[in-house]
């Protein structure tokens, strides 16, 4: 190369819209003829619980003193209908996962953390394992669209029931658990022949809208002679109209699963690409309730992204009554962990990124049902770290509370926090950090 | 034998009633009046008791049956015997959409018609409809026989996994992966047994043809795009 040849030709740029991934993901495309499927949420940049702030006290707030003075956590949901609401030491839930996305360990092993603490774990598609009934002191029994599973018996052995109309990762959407997941037991649950992809619905098949719904619950209420709370979640795209009618279908709490919420297995494409993120979802669905006077009548739960005990607060400041956890969970229980390295890269990823959930070869023995696999987890241990880390969260939050003068975490409001970006206090409703401007608000 | 009146019994106190029955009870025949078209009658039942229902009812009539044996004299609402596991239903007049979705078991009869969606999902559950059927019946259906002695509306069968199709009368079409199968003398035995617990009598079985999956989509491959 010449001087002038220097001069002629820049130095190479890489395009910011067709960057490494979207290159990549161009030619695998191509080359495959299929799209990505693959677990986990999204992995692209949102707007989270990062961008939110708390004040703490100063001189117009008083404290309270870390370590001596009380701050609960406790939650009762369920108070509107159920003869029989569930009592929760900590407003920190274990979401809904299926045996067949996990190993009957990773089950197990959820419910065995939950109980420790007191909170409760949910079923998932496939129905109710004996391990997870056994280790779970609080079980929440999930009604989906596919029914794998579903039998009276075990509705009646539920604590709790959740009417599941969608997922934060794919509102809308069904769901594909690959045959290579479909083994014997999970074939039997299912009512499937072993081996084969296996479609979850993504309607339900026996009702039709929020007129339906109302009809649904109260069957499953008739069923269960009125005991048990009635959950119905969904995914975060319209929280406003989907949570007031679910109030309206009569549900005793609502879930509301925001777009960061993980799945065992959906297109790339709607993952990243469908529903809102969970920052945005809180503050439509908590003025729904208060608008029809139920705010803290019908608890609602959010989802969907939830890492620290920073984040739980921020959810409850916003005006949730509890939340739920599942990428988070599956982390602590040691998914991705560094220890199986070597194997995350003779899959061709690493630890951190690994979310072919789908393919059942997970090193961690999670999402699997390679009964090798699913042999490396110890579901005591595993339910241990989770017991650990749901601590961790009750406490952070605790922390944090008592900083804003707060004697119960539910005392937490929006006027605790500001946000760090414009984006952020549009959805989140509070301030920007050090002006009072709350966009969208009295005309501005 | 116990008589409860809906016209001025709460039906969640004759729910709770039926629910509390053991298997040794000796209240074994229940008679249901005035059901009105309310949901839910009789739903959730585990015991090996009749329940003869008289007149119409809403959604969801036998929801979940478990053992029992339950008699609707009228027509049925949306969601007839959905779920069920065990035991008999059977309905004198016709029935709305999803009868018999998602049933892991027992026997559901339909004197009269069905409307869309008959044995959606249906796991086991063994469905004879005297009349006829609406569309997307058996959709996605993995288990149990599907009999019809009607025809049979648009798309029968869609997405279908391991149930059997029976239809005497006419298919309007076949969904996604639903194929015609011959009928071979152990479907013939298969199907006689139906009709016989179903108590119908005099039907040709020649006259029936036999339907189920193809299997070609049992597992996901672009080349199907178009089926999906």
């Amino acid at each position: 190369m010449t001087p002038t040849d220097r001069w002629i030709h820049t130095p190479p740029r890489m395009s910011a819209t067709f960057d490494d991934h979207a290159i990549a993901e161009i030619r695998r495309a191509a080359a495959t003829g299929i799209y990505d499927i693959r677990g986990a949420g999204p992995k692209r940049q949102l707007p989270h619980f990062d961008d939110l702030l708390f004040l703490g006290a100063s001189i117009s707030r008083y404290p309270l003193e870390g370590y001596r003075e009380k701050c609960a956590t406790d939650v009762t949901i369920g108070t509107r209908y159920a003869k029989k609401p569930i009592a929760l030491k900590i407003p920190i839930t274990i979401a809904g996962m299926s045996f067949g996305s996990l190993s009957a360990q990773a089950k197990e092993a959820l419910g065995r953390g939950a109980s420790a603490v007191g909170t409760s774990t949910t079923t998932g598609d496939g129905g109710m394992t004996a391990e997870e009934r056994a280790h779970s002191a609080i079980l929440v029994y999930q009604v989906l669209p596919s029914r794998y599973g579903m039998n009276p018996d075990d509705l009646r052995r539920a604590d709790a029931i959740e009417v599941v109309v969608g997922q934060g990762a794919k509102p809308g959407g069904g769901g594909m658990l690959l045959g290579r997941k479909i083994s014997a037991r999970v074939a039997q649950m299912r009512v499937l022949p072993e081996g084969i992809d296996q479609r979850s619905a993504c309607r339900h098949p026996d009702w039709t809208g929020p007129d339906d719904l109302e009809i649904k619950i109260n069957e499953l209420r008739e069923i269960t002679d009125w005991e048990k709370p009635v959950y119905v979640k969904v995914g975060a795209s319209r929280p406003y109209y989907d949570t007031a009618l679910a109030v309206k279908a009569g549900a005793d709490a609502v879930v509301m699963d925001g777009m960061q919420g993980g799945t065992a297995a959906t297109q790339d494409v709607f993952i990243e690409n469908v529903g809102i993120p969970t920052l945005g979802a809180v503050r439509p669905a908590v003025q729904a309730l208060q608008d029809l006077g139920m705010h803290r009548k019908v608890q609602l739960i959010v989802s969907g992204g939830i890492r620290s005990g920073a984040d739980v607060a921020k959810c409850l400041a916003l005006g949730a009554d509890a939340v739920s956890i599942g990428t988070a969970a599956l982390i602590a229980l040691g998914d991705n962990d560094p220890r199986w390295e070597a194997e995350y890269r003779a899959l061709g990823t690493t630890a951190g990124a690994y979310d072919d959930w789908h393919e059942g070869r997970d090193p961690a023995g999670i999402t699997t049902q390679d009964p090798q696999l699913a042999a490396r987890l110890d579901p005591v241990v595993a339910g241990r770290k989770l017991a650990n880390f749901l601590s961790v969260l009750t406490l952070e939050a605790q922390t944090i509370a008592r900083a804003c003068g707060k004697s119960h975490v539910h005392n937490l409001e929006p006027e605790d926090l500001v946000a760090l970006t414009v984006e952020a206090a549009a959805m989140a409703q509070v301030p920007l950090a050090g002006t009072s401007w709350i966009p969208g608000q009295n005309g501005r | 034998m116990p008589t409860v009146d809906l016209a001025d019994t709460p039906l969640r106190d004759l729910n709770a009633a039926l629910h509390r029955l053991t298997p040794d009870s000796n209240e074994t025949h229940w008679r249901v009046l005035n059901p009105r078209g309310r949901h839910s009658v009789a739903a959730g039942i585990d015991a090996p008791v009749a329940v003869e229902i008289a007149g119409h009812v809403g959604y969801y009539c036998a929801g979940m049956n478990k053992q029992a044996s339950v008699v609707v004299h009228g027509n049925a609402g949306q969601g007839l015997a959905e779920n069920m596991m065990s035991g008999q239903v059977r309905v004198k007049g016709d029935a709305s959409q999803a009868a018999g979705a998602t049933g892991c078991g027992g026997l559901l009869v339909i004197d009269g018609n069905a409307s869309a969606r008959c044995g959606i999902s249906m796991k086991g559950i063994d469905i004879v409809v005297q009349g006829s059927v609406g569309h997307l019946s058996a959709f996605m259906a993995q288990a149990g026989n599907l009999v019809v002695l009607g025809d049979a509306g648009e798309a029968l069968g869609d997405s279908i996994y391991e149930a059997h199709l029976y239809v005497r009368g006419t298919v309007s079409s076949l969904g996604a992966d639903c194929v015609e199968k011959p009928l071979q003398e152990h479907h013939r035995a298969e199907l006689r047994k139906l009709l016989e617990a179903a108590g119908v009598n005099g039907a040709d079985l020649a006259e029936f043809r036999r339907y189920g999956s193809a299997r070609r989509l049992y597992h996901f491959h672009v080349d199907n795009l178009g089926s999906y």
